[in-house]
């Protein structure tokens, strides 16, 4: 029996070192370079305890890129929400049509970020774009833009993208959830006279809502975390007007060499995440306890 | 009626939405640049391969696709292992040690990658191994150990505790538990995560960007990136590109999205 337990330390000891040599304590360094003025290239720097906090909270950047973030995730969360939930209502059914069509949706999801930048980047294109060029014949001329140059709309010319490329993967766990309804259920809903939306509303609605807190948490995160898309089409411009929290880090470490400051970043991002992570880790067991 | 003809209305545009950007990198880089400029959106008025001839001529492309295939499989394979054996010893160890292993690995899903760029770049360099792609899979494979974990224990945890026990009473040692029973019962699991981490792993950009550079090096996605400052606004070229680093992902896809789209399930529901 002793025996066993050594063997089974033994199992641990491979990923725990690596994570912990290559995870672990690099977070919690971190926290230290949060706390010291570096630039990432010289071999001294020194301790300044909070003001890299202090200068954070009157970055103008900083804020404006908290502010971007918001408005993206708000943006993704409701598109890719609302969307998919109506596409998985229509493919629920187990046809060959609906199967395929969800495997379709599916497929930017695993597309590079960087290949979806660039064929979103060109059909954004004011001139050469298929977006522009579709609304100028279809006689929509007046709504052409300049999607990724307009201060006011590039964040949610992001967004959109950030939700094609996502909405395929919310289908799926939508209709997981939808097909998981028991049909007598639903059955009975009609047979008492209930109309489409009636049944929706009532019956279908309330017991898919542990599969819509995954997709609404998830959802947030993932646009938080996003990084990719808006490095490879805009880094962050016009102007500040895309740039989110991970691009403010990864421009304020790497392009203008303040490790210390990035750092503080990080360590404010880390903290937003960690709250939404657990709010969503409560949010996901209190329904799965409703729903049994 | 209204709301069903709606919903239909919405699955064409949809439908339209997804297919129509991936058509329009298909027919561009069949275009020459001159074909490309007259008509930007039309048809292709010819197949010309000649896009397809010079990204292979120009760019050591076999290099990158060796780079990456190198990096992603070496990651996924050892994740596999170490993930997988931390699981199966987290359900095996007693519920105190479990709990705490368990914990540990917890912690790291509230951090990302994003959070950890900075110190990794600086711990990596110090340590010398930039420009190494053996230590950007180190990396990748310790940033990814804890949503790996998390899936493979709750995956193990499925497994009926008695046939464990029974193999365990018949003499069979933990290894010998681990990859003739735990591994083979939980094999559509496994290939799910696998799948799962393929994607992640394949299209990191974040991670091959800070850690290595210079041509020999390059993974796939950041390859691409690099086109762009090569042809600049040369879209039919951009898009070649495009085409030629997703056509086999969209091939594996095929033939094995069963275990991409379950693998991606569980993914989420992890964070």
């Amino acid at each position: 029996m002793k025996n066993r337990k050594w063997t089974l330390l033994l199992f641990f000891a491979p990923g725990t070192i690596l994570y912990l040599a290559l995870f672990v304590y690099p977070t919690l360094s971190g926290f230290y370079y949060s706390f010291t003025d570096w630039d990432g290239l010289s071999p001294s720097y020194s301790y300044v305890g909070l003001d890299n906090f202090k200068t954070l909270s009157e970055h103008i950047v900083f804020r404006k890129s908290l502010v971007n973030n918001l408005k993206f995730m708000l943006a993704v969360v409701i598109c890719q929400t609302v969307i998919s939930l109506i596409l998985a209502l229509m493919l629920q059914r187990k046809s060959k049509l609906s199967a395929a069509l969800r495997s379709l949706y599916f497929v930017p999801t695993i597309l590079s970020s960087v290949s979806v930048g660039f064929i979103w980047t060109f059909m954004y294109d004011p001139s050469l774009g298929l977006l522009n060029g579709t609304l100028d014949k279809i006689g929509l001329s007046g709504f052409t833009q300049n999607w990724l140059g307009n201060m006011q709309i590039a964040i949610f010319s992001l967004a959109a993208v950030q939700a094609w490329a996502h909405i395929g993967q919310m289908v799926i766990l939508f209709v997981a959830g939808l097909q998981g309804i028991p049909r007598e259920l639903l059955e009975a809903a009609k047979l008492d006279g209930g109309t489409r939306l009636q049944v929706f509303l009532r019956v279908t609605w309330p017991l898919l809502a542990p599969a819509a807190a995954v997709v609404v948490s998830y959802t947030t995160i993932q646009s938080f975390k996003a990084f990719d898309l808006v490095f490879t089409m805009t880094n962050g411009g016009p102007a500040y007007s895309t740039e989110i929290l991970s691009t403010f880090i990864y421009n304020t470490a790497f392009t203008n060499f303040k490790f210390g400051l990035a750092s503080a970043g990080s360590i404010f991002f880390l903290m937003l995440i960690a709250i939404i992570t657990w709010l969503q880790f409560r949010v996901i067991r209190t329904d799965r306890a409703s729903y049994s | 009626m209204l709301l069903r003809l709606t919903g239909r209305i919405i699955l064409l545009l949809f439908t339209i939405a997804i297919i129509a950007p991936l058509l329009l990198v298909v027919f561009t880089s069949f275009k020459t640049t001159p074909q490309f400029f007259a008509d930007p959106i039309g048809l292709p008025p010819s197949l010309s391969f000649h896009n397809y001839a010079s990204i292979f001529e120009g760019q050591p492309m076999l290099r990158y696709f060796g780079n990456s295939i190198y990096v992603t499989a070496g990651t996924v394979l050892l994740e596999l292992l170490f993930a997988g054996m931390i699981a199966f010893a987290i359900i095996r160890s007693g519920k105190k040690t479990g709990a705490w292993m368990q914990a540990l690995f917890a912690a790291g899903l509230m951090v990302p990658a994003q959070v950890n760029m900075i110190p990794i770049y600086k711990f990596i360099k110090e340590l010398g191994w930039t420009n190494s792609l053996t230590g950007l899979m180190a990396v990748s494979i310790s940033t990814l150990l804890p949503l790996s974990v998390f899936m493979l224990a709750n995956f193990m945890r499925t497994l009926p505790k008695e046939i464990l026990e029974a193999g365990s009473i018949d003499g069979a040692g933990e290894w010998r538990l681990m990859t003739r029973i735990a591994f083979p019962l939980c094999a559509p699991y496994l290939a799910a995560t696998s799948a799962f981490l393929f994607v992640i792993v394949w299209n990191d950009l974040l991670f091959p960007m800070l850690l290595v550079s210079g041509k020999q090096h390059l993974t796939l996605p950041l390859a691409l990136l690099q086109f762009r400052g090569e042809y600049t606004t040369d879209y039919p070229m951009l898009l070649t590109g495009v085409a030629v680093v997703s056509l086999p992902l969209i091939v594996v896809f095929v033939f094995l999205q069963r275990y991409f789209i379950s693998g991606a399930m569980a993914g989420s529901l992890k964070g």
